[in-house]
């Protein structure tokens, strides 16, 4: 397996830096299917019953377990695996991101043949929150490593894909099903066998395309910037040492914020819709408001992350935290004067802003702390997801179940949890306003042991 | 000559690369507009 190893995917002369980021969307593009896994819920209510849930059926509760499982895997994989990730090199992580997000939905399609639930969340929960955790994390140095004059750019390129693709999980998905199904079977099993090696090839060309650059390589015309600048850093710092920076925690505190802030709004977007403007939404054009949030969420990953190239990570970050803080304040003021339009407009820009949040981030990292162990640490910042994805929509949630309770219509049920949303950008603003350098103690010395790894 | 050929394979390669992965996100987002346009219906 001597192929996976970083010093067989050195690029040899001659190789475009433009191919590293289609290998990253290989990666990127099949373990972002975790935000379509939803589409799944339903028919496996019907395993038994086929037309409706029989008692034995799975239980839509239980269901909602595999999700979290795997996004809770996720963070934590990211996070413990991010320096093996980062020494090992991209293509054997890659690699190892591919068995088990692929093996994952094998894993899976036993356990929905055998109708055993603990074996699902066995497949797609562990195996497979492993891989969404790899794979997340392992184009994101060498991308940085590529583009030094671009890297907001570069890693907002991949991580677009992770917000893209739902559009293509979701619909394929949906087709494979009807495909596989039958009067007397739900066709969950075969779509998901056929999904493990569909992934598994896609992803394993990612793994054979991606190439880090040779040492001391610097792309044509390119010179670093001599005159230092404060928050972009030449030195790297340990993982170990990073998290122990309040840098880092101030940054996963921004990152957690602006997440808390558009997942709670992105899971209720098709009830708020219709909630707000009773008769003018149908769920149909719900669904179609969802989706136009998904495509703003993948633009705004790839736009954010390029501007923060010329603006700086930070001055992004207060456009984030400032004009969104706007914005939902805007939002009851839309619902009050019946105005779908600016309703709808207010949350394409906030959505653009959760996922250039997302995507901005490694490059806020690699300026922090040095690109040596970007990965590992942008691993460790994951955690900061997993804890927004229980935190926004809890909040969203149990607010405006409160509001219904206290008799308040359910028109104007959102617009304490607008509010609040504003209140917790405010937060993320100050967070980011308190970002510095990181103290010249944490630099990595010439000499330092831990370096030869990855040098 | 030699650089010559080696600068059309990586074209190639870069063209089947970005088709490879551009093509299904283009159907992806082209799905997913159709959809979108119902809200405005």
């Amino acid at each position: 397996m001597s192929f996976l190893d970083r010093s067989h995917t050195i690029a040899e002369p001659g190789f475009s830096r433009w191919l590293v980021p289609p290998a990253a969307l290989c990666i990127h593009l099949c373990i972002g299917q975790a935000y379509a896994f939803s589409v799944f819920n339903l028919p496996m209510t019907k395993l038994i019953g086929i037309t409706a849930s029989a008692p034995n059926d799975w239980k839509l509760t239980d269901l909602g377990w595999i999700f979290s499982i795997a996004i809770v895997v996720l963070g934590l994989s990211a996070a413990f695996l991010g320096r093996w990730v980062e020494e090992g090199g991209p293509r054997r992580a890659m690699f190892t991101a591919a068995c088990c997000f692929g093996g994952g939905f094998l894993v899976s399609a036993a356990g929905v043949y055998a109708h055993n639930l603990w074996i699902v969340y066995l497949g797609y929960g562990l195996l497979g929150g492993i891989g969404l955790g790899l794979g997340y994390i392992s184009p994101v140095s060498t991308l940085i490593k590529w583009f030094p004059d671009r890297p907001g750019m570069a890693t907002g390129m991949a991580i677009m894909g992770f917000g893209g693709a739902a559009f293509i999980a979701s619909p394929l998905s949906v087709w494979l099903m009807a495909k596989f199904s039958t009067p007397t079977h739900v066709g969950v099993a075969e779509t998901f066998i056929v999904l493990g090696c569909v992934y598994f090839v896609f992803m394993m060309v990612g793994a054979a395309i991606v190439r880090v650059p040779a040492p001391g390589w610097k792309p044509e015309g390119y010179t670093a910037p001599v005159v230092a600048q404060r928050l972009i850093t030449k030195n790297d710092v340990f993982v170990y040492d990073a998290i122990k920076t309040p840098q880092f925690w101030l940054i996963w505190w921004v990152l957690c914020l602006n997440v808390t802030a558009g997942i709670g709004v992105l899971g209720q977007a098709s009830a708020m819709s219709q909630e707000m403007f009773p008769g003018h939404v149908t769920a149909i054009a719900a669904a179609g408001f969802v989706g136009l949030l998904s495509l703003f969420n993948m633009i705004g990953r790839f736009f954010w992350a390029s501007t923060s190239d010329i603006i700086g990570r930070k001055s992004t970050y207060f456009c984030f935290f400032a004009i969104g803080t706007v914005l939902y304040c805007l939002v009851p003021w839309t619902g009050s004067i019946g105005s779908v339009a600016l309703f709808v407009l207010c949350f394409v820009v906030i959505m653009s802003m959760y996922g250039g949040g997302f995507a901005t981030v490694p490059a806020y990292l690699k300026d922090m702390f040095g690109t040596r162990y970007v990965g590992a640490i942008h691993g460790w910042l994951i955690t900061a997801w997993s804890a927004a994805g229980i935190f926004g929509p809890v909040l969203v949630n149990y607010i405006r179940q409160y509001q219904i309770d206290h008799g308040v219509p359910k028109a104007q049920a959102y617009n304490t949890t607008m509010y609040i949303m504003a209140g917790l950008l405010v937060v993320g603003f100050i967070c980011n306003f308190m970002i510095k350098a990181v103290s010249e103690r944490y630099h990595m010395k010439a000499n330092d042991a831990r370096a030869a790894a990855t040098a | 000559m030699a650089n010559q050929t080696q600068d059309s394979s990586m074209k190639l390669k870069l063209i089947l690369a970005w088709g490879f992965v551009g093509i299904p996100l283009a159907w992806g987002v082209v799905q997913t507009i159709e959809n979108a346009m119902k809200l405005f219906q």
